[in-house]
């Protein structure tokens, strides 16, 4: 008999309406990494909200430690040592990391909060399970990657010995993902378990010992990890076969569309970001800039589409000088735009996914006469590219929010492909996404590629970039250091390049 | 789970019962009949004609000031400064309402867009600030307020008078109020500003809901920062809220001043329309309709407790608490409701 630390037996779940999981048995081992692998949507935060007592199973039953429980809320939970990191952080950015880990919990003295002794406390956990953090840093001022250590610190100080992880790699930069994979295997060295949430079959097969795959809700079973592959993981996860390379010709590149020289842009706190640039992309080819986050790239982008003034240089758009253009000027000579924050930037999320369809061009024709908005255009429009982008929505009414985020993201390549333009910047745009819907954005960016537009491609994933750019143009400190051609380079090339390392430029072409 | 509008709908009228209750619940600990109460109440608004046009003639300026805030509101902004542009909107109608001398056709439009755009200036400066400085616009509109008010004042006493405490009357060409819509509510105050408030509200609806300008309010409201990405001038969005909703307010000042009273006096303290048209907003779930729908209840609260001193003998000071109960339960539902939509968001 195993020794299961948790298990989760024929777990079903309901809302009204569908049902989100089905017969879902997981079995998590003492002292192992075990993903749970599911697209969007197949109801893997469903299943670790049942276990964190946040919903009720409507049939099935969890054991801890072989014994029966009735986890009726996330206190019980706690108490029964298992502690969720989510994706989205909880924290209190104006307080201390230290104030963050113990609140709820504090060590007091006669009333008194002992913050001394809780400074301590968090320097011997942090040391003994690997996880450095400045205990009197504030959180605002530490990075991401930085906050999470501050999760998961939080979860071990109360206790926890069952740790759930909700995509943590989503937020992290290539460098910050390589330190939580250190920091997982000291934990489960320390007999810490770990139910690692993702969609992202590399890291599955790099740390988890593992893994639980779910498919629209149902459990489609458990595999070891050393006896699968991603290929099958992935067939597994989707249902069918899934290529990871994505098809594509080689690029015919034309005229020059987008030209940036010597650019030079500030961030809101006055630093220089991007320091003095150059960039070239043509009608026909896809540009990947590959660099890790925080070198400029958004900085570069903004200044580009005119939502950051430029302090120097220019930027032409098929010769003409677009360079700080209002949005709107430089959304209407032909610019689209995928933003990297689909929430902040992308979408207005209390309007219906209808009326985002035409975020940048509702005062034109025909969806607006001189002023009056044409509801029945809009909505035909938008149904229109519903069905064509195969974004699953109830309706055209339905507001932004309720979206999944790959629909989301959908939704929002929908609008900015098919306003046709001459250049479409994509920042990010798988980020949080499935393999399935990674797939089909690709394939997309590539058959705009083939209809004779141009595309800046910025990404902080590799594999992303390796796949689908048909030039490489590594970003550090603000400059374009190095531009490559993907059949003739390698990940390790890339991190160093990133990293800062110098190589002679190629394929100036 | 509800549907949203079920939920719009649901929430302030089980806000409202509730303040019921808990003003019977005073009353009945002060060893009042609540029945009695609110049988007065009742009958003090709809009693007979003369109630009944005091009522709709209270109603008027509510629904202006509930515009005014819920406009401001679907874009983003607390528009607290209503009540200053109410002042400023009843000084500029009084002002040229006695100063120029025109046939009405002429006058009564020209005093009633004074008034409009005087209210609109007062919501200009702080919708100018935030978009220019990003001064928050609810510490100035507050300021605004005094100002509105002190001014008002001073500008009574020294300019259009000699320093009398109000004004004279505006003049007949330049008057909303009506004699046959006196007479038929048995000499009540009722004047013509209620058509006029009707079509604000179709205004503001329309407006919203139908043209481009609304699209980017809205858009502007919800989502500083993709507003910015589609291209929408973020500063001059914010401009025009405020200057609307302020407009809106004004003319709330206007039905005072062409309405109601005719003239203006000083005011030792506020008027409370503006303050009050916030409860409207809220109540009505920021929209127009919801807007005049909940400019209503005021107005038969605001006009029908007048009639509980002396038919229930309920003292005044009571039905001020029994009012402001309700207004509490209305506000404190839209309280609840916006922490729920908070933890939502949060949660996604």
């Amino acid at each position: 008999m195993d020794n299961y630390v948790i298990e989760m037996l024929g777990i079903r779940k309901e809302f009204p309406g569908i049902v989100a999981n089905d017969n879902i048995t997981l079995q998590v081992k003492q002292g192992e990494i075990h993903a749970l692998l599911g697209e969007n949507g197949a109801g893997k935060s469903t299943l670790m909200n049942v276990l964190f007592g946040l919903y009720q199973p409507e049939k099935g039953e969890i054991r801890v430690k072989g014994e029966k429980v009735n986890i009726t809320d996330p206190n019980k939970a706690n108490d029964l040592g298992i502690g969720m990191v989510h994706q989205h952080f909880m924290l209190v950015d104006t307080f201390t990391v230290t104030q963050n880990i113990i609140l709820g919990s504090e060590p007091k003295q006669l009333g008194i909060v002992d913050l001394k002794k809780a400074e301590k406390e968090v320097v011997d956990l942090s040391e003994r399970y690997g996880l450095k953090v400045d205990p009197q840093a504030k959180i605002k001022d530490i990075s991401v990657g930085m906050q999470q250590r501050v999760e998961i610190l939080k979860t071990l100080y109360r206790g926890a010995e069952v740790l759930i992880l909700d995509e943590p790699t989503a937020v992290l930069t290539p460098q910050e993902i390589k330190e939580l994979i250190g920091i997982m295997k000291t934990l489960i060295k320390e007999g810490i378990s770990i139910i690692l949430i993702t969609h992202k079959l590399k890291e599955i097969m790099e740390v988890c010992d593992r893994c639980t795959v779910i498919r629209k809700g149902v459990g489609i079973g458990t595999v070891n990890v050393e006896e699968t592959n991603t290929n099958e993981l992935a067939s597994l996860m989707v249902g069918r076969e899934i290529s990871f390379k994505t098809e594509k010709s080689a690029s015919n590149p034309k005229q020059t569309v987008l030209r940036v020289d010597n650019l030079r842009v500030k961030d809101s706190r006055n630093v220089e970001m991007v320091k003095g640039l150059d960039l070239e992309v043509k009608a026909g080819e896809i540009i990947g800039i590959a660099g890790v986050d925080g070198n400029g790239q958004s900085e570069l982008i903004e200044a580009i589409t005119g939502l950051r003034k430029a302090d120097a240089g220019s930027v032409f758009l098929n010769e003409k000088n677009i360079t700080n253009l209002p949005p709107r000027k430089v959304t209407e000579s032909g610019v689209s735009h995928i933003p990297q924050d689909r929430h902040k930037f992308g979408l207005v999320l209390d309007f219906p996914i209808g009326e985002n369809m035409v975020l940048q061009t509702y005062y034109q024709k025909p969806y607006a006469n001189s002023g009056v908005l044409s509801y029945s255009k809009i909505y035909r429009y938008a149904k229109s590219l519903i069905e064509q982008y195969d974004v699953r929505t109830p309706s055209a009414y339905t507001k932004a929010r309720a979206l999944s985020g790959g629909n989301q993201q959908k939704a929002i390549i929908a609008r900015e492909v098919d306003r046709s333009p001459d250049l479409l910047i994509a920042a990010q745009p798988t980020r949080g996404l499935d393999v399935g819907a990674i797939e089909f954005i690709h394939k997309k960016l590539i058959e705009e590629r083939d209809s004779g537009k141009a595309i800046l491609l910025v990404s902080f994933e590799l594999d992303e970039i390796l796949n689908v750019s048909d030039k490489i143009a590594v970003m550090f400190d603000g400059k374009i250091v190095a531009i490559v051609r993907p059949q003739e380079t390698n990940e390790q090339e890339l991190g160093l390049l990133m990293a800062g390392s110098r190589k002679e430029k190629v394929g100036e072409s | 789970m509800f549907s949203s509008r079920m939920f719009n709908i649901l929430v302030p009228v089980i806000s409202v019962i509730l303040g019921l209750i808990a003003g019977a619940l005073i009353m009945l600990i002060f060893g009042y009949n609540p029945i009695l109460g609110y049988q007065a109440l009742w009958d003090g608004a709809f009693g007979n004609v003369y109630f009944f046009g005091e009522t709709v003639r209270q109603v008027t300026p509510y629904i202006f000031t509930g515009l005014a805030v819920a406009f401001a509101f679907r874009s983003g902004l607390f528009n607290i400064g209503a009540e200053g542009q109410v002042i400023i909107g009843w000084l500029a109608s009084v002002w040229i309402g006695t100063s120029l001398h025109a046939p009405m056709i002429i006058h009564l439009p020209i005093t009633i867009i004074g008034a409009a755009l005087a209210g609109a200036l007062w919501g200009f400066l702080p919708g100018l600030l935030k978009a220019r400085l990003g001064v928050h616009e609810v510490i100035v509109t507050i300021m605004m307020n005094y100002i509105a008010l002190h001014v008002s004042n001073a500008m009574i006493r020294n300019v259009l008078t000699d320093g009398s405490d109000s004004t004279e009357k505006v003049a007949e060409s330049a008057l909303l109020s009506s004699d046959w819509l006196m007479e038929i509510t048995g000499y009540s105050r009722l004047h013509y500003g209620i058509l006029i408030a009707f079509l604000a509200a179709f205004i503001m609806w329309f407006l919203l809901e139908k043209t481009t300008i609304g699209y980017e309010l809205r858009s502007v409201g919800f989502n500083r920062h993709a507003s910015e990405y589609a291209g929408m001038s973020v500063g001059k969005n914010i401009i025009l809220a405020m200057v609307i909703s302020g407009a809106f307010a004004g003319l709330a000042g206007a039905m005072e001043g062409l309405g109601t009273f005719g003239y203006m006096p000083t005011n030792s303290s506020f008027t409370n329309l503006g303050f009050d048209g916030i409860a409207v907003a809220l109540l009505g779930g920021n929209t127009a309709i919801g807007s005049v729908i909940a400019a209503f209840l005021f107005g038969v609260l605001k006009i029908g407790s007048l009639n509980m001193p002396t038919t229930a003998g309920v003292p005044g000071e009571l039905v001020e608490i029994v009012i402001a109960l309700i207004i509490f339960f209305v506000a404190s539902s839209y309280i609840i409701r916006w922490v729920i939509l908070r933890f939502k968001k949060e949660g996604k």
